[in-house]
């Protein structure tokens, strides 16, 4: 990677953080600083807008990067991931959508909230929503680092600490200052350069190959040196079977997690009814499936044209394929082609991982202040504004992901990316239904389906290899490994939903008939839908 | 603090379950919500509201609607769920299945996988338009008679 790659990638780069800045203060320009405003974006937002927005909230570096790396490495148990999050979406759409927008304000707790004694409830809702959105935040953070790293060079260990610090102030920047307004137009153009920038490399690929994708496919297969073997499932995940379990165990919380992870639940909030909810799901749904079909063209064209050996050469797990397949398809290291579109796909993988922080960090800070301070701040203290809370909220949340960024970045993406889907699917999933669909539940099911799935979930990861016991655990020296699997959803969503099941059960409250009559009527009509 | 959270003051401040937390607590002036009514009115109010919901959830019009989304949610999300699972369970359990030749380099495993994200698309165009042909409409409908209702009760402070 020479000097040019890098200069022309910073300063498209450098473009893309002064667009998204001028967003910023051009739609904060006359805020009127209601919490609507800040959460919401007001709520006028259209279903294409927020059908852009929410695929540029919820395709980060890790699909982009890691999904076509590993399909370029491992061949078809690469694609296996991309179904999985594509899958997760009909969850969300039949399930979730249209009955969190009638029923919701600003968070996944206004939903359970509704029928139930609210404070207990909205303290367990705000504490797991908190909880997943650092985990995911901190596998961006973490992400942003290894990128720097790989794209501009191997600039050592200081570079990549200070692309964490500067990814987290930014985002600090877009969301305390810019709210909901900011996030959704910055993850709209995310999505667009996004879009556009994979259109473009897919294109190429088709065309180096004529358009016979069957040729593409046999001349991966004979590159990576597995044949056929390449392009069906098991280079990945066929090893014993605690690895299959493994991998089941990631597709169960890849599928169930999407619908409980917060920043996506927040975005349902930005437009006026039910039906935009909808229609704005099924533009997403379009935009993420388009895209994961062409990472599967990305992956096997990596394969074929740069090389399985290659890709490992420059990082052991295929983050780098697309940049180089980029640098390749352009016409080589040394052309003007080859260094524009390098460029272009590190700027745009940089773009990515922002607009994703920006919308994890506004979907917390609304947990933390709506939930978590408006239940626990002292009744007698003065009382502060909502928004005003946030934006502090917000602050507090990115300098301690930016202070996990740098602790966690020797831990795999992948991995932390899956951890957070088990926990959303574990803690936020089966309370949301619940609360949603079932007439019985009460206030201690709903506490108890929360932290039933939230704390095996982390006892769990505790206990697993990825903390110790391992020559790659976090802490290698020690070994307190009694769980096998890397990926606790497999056990704790079971015991999210048995846990809500069994609190509902035992508890002696009677379920409150006239809160669920309001809850089912309100979440399929819209009737008093804010 | 804003005339909601003071009228909650007077049912009792030191209730540690009694909340006015969904209220919008600490917006900016010029955005009130008008809670001023005096505290037993409020609460034998909200008893009222509670019985409109009970009332619309007994209602014809309401439980055909719920019976449209079910008979639509039901199925097909045990469906595309089951369907799912047979492909991740045979991807980690058959990979001998999964990698039979079907046409050239195509296996059962890549039409397997391009047909995940295509039931994908085929259901998301039909949940689209069974909502918009089915249920749209009715919904609307039961949403202004559940808001007039609720207006009357409330006296126009909704």
């Amino acid at each position: 990677m020479t000097g040019n790659h890098q200069s022309l990638a910073l300063m498209l780069f450098s473009v893309f953080v002064a667009v998204t800045l001028g967003i910023t203060t051009w739609v904060s320009r006359n805020r009127r600083g209601s919490a609507e405003e800040f959460y919401a974006g007001g709520r006028l937002f259209s279903p294409m807008e927020n059908g852009f927005a929410i695929a540029g909230d919820y395709m980060s570096a890790a699909s982009f990067l890691g999904i076509s790396g590993l399909i370029a490495l491992y061949g078809y148990d690469g694609l296996l991931y991309s179904v999985g999050f594509l899958v997760a979406w009909l969850v969300v759409l039949f399930l979730v959508a249209e009955l969190v927008r009638n029923c919701g304000r600003f968070t996944l707790a206004d939903v359970v909230a509704a029928r139930m004694r609210e404070r207990p409830v909205r303290i367990a809702a705000g504490t797991s929503s908190v909880t997943v959105s650092v985990l995911y935040l901190v596998a961006q953070m973490v992400g942003a680092g290894s990128l720097v790293a790989l794209l501009l060079g191997r600039t050592g260990e200081a570079a990549q600490a200070w692309t964490v610090v500067g990814v987290g102030a930014l985002m600090i920047v877009y969301v305390s200052l810019g709210g909901m307004r900011a996030t959704t137009w910055i993850q709209i153009v995310k999505a667009v350069l996004l879009l556009g920038g994979t259109i473009a490399l897919t294109v190429l690929v088709l065309i180096r190959f004529h358009g016979d994708f069957d040729r593409l496919l046999t001349t991966a297969a004979d590159r990576s040196g597995h044949g056929p073997a390449f392009l069906a499932p098991g280079l990945a995940y066929g090893g014993d079977w605690t690895a299959r379990l493994d991998f089941l165990s990631l597709g169960l919380a890849l599928v169930l997690g999407t619908a409980g992870l917060p920043h996506i639940l927040s975005r349902f909030y930005t437009v006026p009814t039910a039906r935009a909810a909808r229609r704005s799901v099924v533009w997403s749904i379009g935009l993420i499936g388009g895209f994961y079909l062409m990472t599967i063209v990305l992956g096997f064209g990596a394969a074929a044209i740069v090389g399985p050996d290659t890709v490992r050469a420059s990082n052991a797990a295929g983050n780098t394929a697309v940049p180089l397949l980029a640098l390749d398809l352009g016409g080589g290291a040394d052309s003007t082609g080859g260094t524009v579109l390098f460029a272009v796909v590190a700027a745009v993988a940089f773009a990515t991982i922002l607009a994703v922080v920006a919308g994890i960090t506004l979907a917390s800070s609304a947990s933390v202040a709506h939930d978590l301070y408006a239940s626990l701040r002292r009744r007698r203290g003065t009382p502060r504004s909502e928004v005003g809370v946030a934006r502090i909220a917000a602050v507090g949340i990115g300098v301690a992901a930016i202070a996990l960024g740098l602790l966690a970045r020797d831990l795999n993406v992948a991995f932390l990316v899956g951890l957070a889907f088990a926990v959303a699917a574990s803690a936020n999933l089966p309370v949301l239904l619940y609360s949603l669909f079932w007439r019985g539940f009460t206030t201690r099911g709903a506490v108890w389906a929360v932290y039933g799935g939230l704390i095996p979930a982390l006892v769990l990861v505790a206990l697993s290899p990825v903390v110790s016991g391992s020559p790659g655990s976090l802490f290698p020296g020690v070994d307190f490994q009694y769980f096998p699997l890397q990926n606790p959803g497999l056990v704790s969503i079971p015991l999210g939903f048995l846990a809500g099941w069994l609190g509902t059960v035992t508890s002696a409250e009677e379920p409150d008939a006239a809160g669920h009559a309001e809850t089912e009527v309100r979440s399929l009509t819209g009737a008093g839908a804010v | 603090m804003p005339p909601a959270a003071g009228a909650a003051g007077d049912v009792g401040y030191d209730d540690p379950w009694y909340d006015a937390l969904a209220s919008g607590w600490g917006e900016a002036p010029g955005h009130v919500p008008a809670g001023t009514v005096p505290a037993a009115r409020q609460e034998s109010e909200e008893k009222a509201a509670a019985d409109i919901y009970l009332q619309v959830q007994r209602s014809q019009a309401f439980q055909e609607v719920r019976s449209s989304y079910r008979r639509f949610v039901v199925p097909a999300v045990a469906g595309f769920l089951a369907w799912y699972l047979a492909y991740m369970i045979a991807a980690t359990t058959a990979p001998g299945l999964m990698a039979h030749p079907v046409a050239g380099a195509v296996n059962v495993a890549m039409l397997a996988g391009l047909g995940q994200f295509l039931s994908t698309f085929l259901l998301t165009w039909a949940y689209a338009r069974h909502a918009r042909l089915r249920r749209d409409r009715a919904a609307l409908e039961l949403r202004w008679d559940t808001q007039e209702l609720t207006r009357g009760v409330r006296g126009g402070a909704v």
